[in-house]
């Protein structure tokens, strides 16, 4: 019955192909997980420029208490992998991954949420929110943050207010995180040109999708990580220890995987 | 998921309203002999319910003022599809209450019942599909979900219906509503059974390896990036232990299936006095919210694999 209702009603799950009306541009991140060293440049100067700019005000609460919260549209998580000694510690950034196919966007009831035409960077119209959460639920990554004091559902935006501000300099029509990381641990460009920066570390450097598995066909990717051998290291040289997730798992790389 | 007190309130009174009404539907169409009156008792206690309700889901929203928006995006939101029909219902039972002071009306004799339980179902099953059309919430995207807002209803619908019956003096309307109250009230409970089983068993499709993209058999989150919690702590995690679980999981088996069943049971085989079905109402009403309380607490939303560890 649900199978039956929902070729009537919807037009739910995720279609193979892209959409006709997708768009042209898809605007993304593309994370490397080589170089991010786990600084928070990137989520401090995110509410820096977020607060302030169209995105904000963002909540803050008991900001210099010891148990402060608020609303931020980009964390750094940390993950230990392997068993010790044989460990890596990977800085794991996490901002909302502007799906190809968005879950949060058509269960909006009031069209409040919505992935835009020209360049596919998923948005919230704050003047049509009205905090139900429900696009929060329908997110399987925890992308979207409710702004307690506003009451809207608020998110990352890739900056929408530095891409197109013509007051700024044409290098600084980026997201502040990608200006702010002092790796370059944060690539930004349009997946869906093949010959730009993104696309081609995509495919270069075996670029992935988190959680393929709910067909979301996220348009941020993450560089897996790679462990490159030091010219001229020793076999004492700890740089040339074998790779220590080879034996308990069959695979070179700690990080997945080629193909998204 | 952290259950929300006043979606937990809105949909056990919507859902208890539906059934009440679809019940009387029924007594109606099979031509059960009631004094009109009654009839339109009972469907005033329904509109009370859904107005209830109504505020409810009001005060799930943080800008109520802007809830007329809701309606909008009905061709890809069963939330906003949800937002239209309740409404309907709403009318269209104030509507019949309004008829039944004709009872030998064609409206009120059959167009209107029919309708009735016509948009009743209609709201179950958008109310459901809100919940069930979350692929990734794996407790919910299930035919079950539906199932079970149905039956639940009913059953509620069904025991309310007993009471008002007992309560309005009307014999033949409580011979139909006691024993199928006792009927749908154990259906519901083995179909709860059953959704409580496939959940204990389900293998979640998403693990730690596939939200992060790290393939070690063995990783383990050492900070979720922040010191205190967040939206996503606060939203997606009820922070009740497994022992807390288990016993509103045994009340609202006892409250809210087995006691009910119990009650009109001995009413329907005239070993209790008529009254019992209206102690059945006001037992089963907090193990219905228990009971909804668990549906939100058991589904685990895949964004909880990232908030695992705060430092």
């Amino acid at each position: 019955m649900i199978a039956a209702l929902k070729a009537l009603f919807g037009r739910r799950e995720a279609p193979a192909a892209a959409p006709p009306d997708a768009p042209a541009r898809q605007l993304a991140l593309v994370i490397d997980l080589n170089v991010c060293v786990g600084c928070h440049a990137c989520v401090t100067s995110c509410k820096e420029w977020n607060t302030g700019g169209a995105a904000g005000p963002l909540f803050d609460e008991n900001a210099y208490g010891a148990n402060p919260t608020g609303t931020f549209f980009n964390r750094v998580q940390t993950y230990e992998a392997g068993v010790f000694p044989d460990t890596e510690t990977i800085h794991f950034p996490k901002s909302c991954l502007h799906c190809e196919d968005p879950p949060c966007v058509p269960v909006c009831p009031t069209g409040a949420s919505y992935k835009r035409k020209s360049d596919g960077i998923v948005l919230v119209d704050y003047d049509k929110c009205i905090a139900c959460k429900y696009c929060a639920w329908a997110c399987p990554y925890g992308a979207r943050e409710i702004d307690e004091a506003r009451q809207v559902m608020t998110k990352c935006t890739l900056c929408v207010d530095r891409l197109e501000d013509a007051a700024l300099a044409p290098d600084d029509r980026k997201p502040a995180c990608v200006k702010a990381c002092p790796t370059g641990a944060r690539l930004f460009g349009d997946v869906k040109d093949p010959d730009s920066e993104v696309s081609r570390a995509i495919r270069e450097r075996g670029g992935y999708s988190l959680m393929p598995e709910w067909q979301t066909r996220p348009a941020n990717q993450y560089l897996p990580r790679r462990i490159t051998a030091v010219a001229g290291a020793g076999p004492g040289d700890v740089a040339a220890r074998p790779d220590p997730h080879a034996s308990a798992e069959g695979a070179g790389d700690a990080v997945i995987p080629p193909g998204r | 998921m952290n259950p929300a007190f006043s979606v937990l309130v809105f949909t056990t009174a919507a859902g208890a309203a539906q059934g009440l009404v679809v019940v009387l539907a029924l007594a109606l169409l099979c031509g059960v002999p009631m004094a009109a009156s009654f009839v339109r008792t009972c469907l005033l206690v329904a509109i009370v319910l859904l107005a209830v309700g109504l505020a409810a889901s009001f005060l799930h929203l943080g800008r109520p003022l802007r809830a007329w928006r809701a309606a909008a995006m009905w061709r890809t939101s069963w939330l906003s599809r949800e937002v239209i029909v309740l409404p309907a219902f709403i009318g269209l039972v104030a509507f019949w209450w309004g008829a039944a002071r004709d009872p030998e009306s064609a409206p009120a004799r059959l167009i209107l019942p029919l309708a009735a339980i016509a948009v009743a179902a209609l709201l179950w099953y958008c109310t459901a599909m809100i919940y069930a059309c979350l692929r990734f919430i794996e407790e919910w995207a299930q035919p079950l979900t539906v199932v079970n807002f149905v039956l639940l209803g009913l059953s509620s619908g069904s025991v309310l219906a007993s009471a008002l019956a007992a309560l309005g003096g009307e014999a033949r309307a409580l011979a139909l509503a006691a024993p199928l109250a006792l009927v749908v009230t154990l259906v519901a409970w083995a179909s709860r059974t059953a959704a409580w089983r496939r959940n204990a068993a389900l293998r979640h499709r998403s693990t730690l390896q596939t939200a992060t993209g790290i393939r070690s058999a063995r990783l383990a989150q050492t900070s979720m990036g922040m010191s205190a919690g967040s939206f996503n702590t606060r939203e997606f995690f009820h922070r009740a232990s497994l022992a807390a679980l288990g016993r509103i999981k045994g009340i609202a088996i006892v409250l809210a299936f087995a006691l009910p069943a119990v009650l009109t049971a001995a009413v329907a085989a005239g070993a209790l006095g008529d009254v019992a079905c209206v102690v059945a109402v006001l037992v089963q009403a907090p193990g219905l919210i228990a009971d909804r309380w668990l549906f939100f607490a058991q589904a685990k939303h895949p964004q909880n694999l990232y908030y695992q560890v705060v430092s």
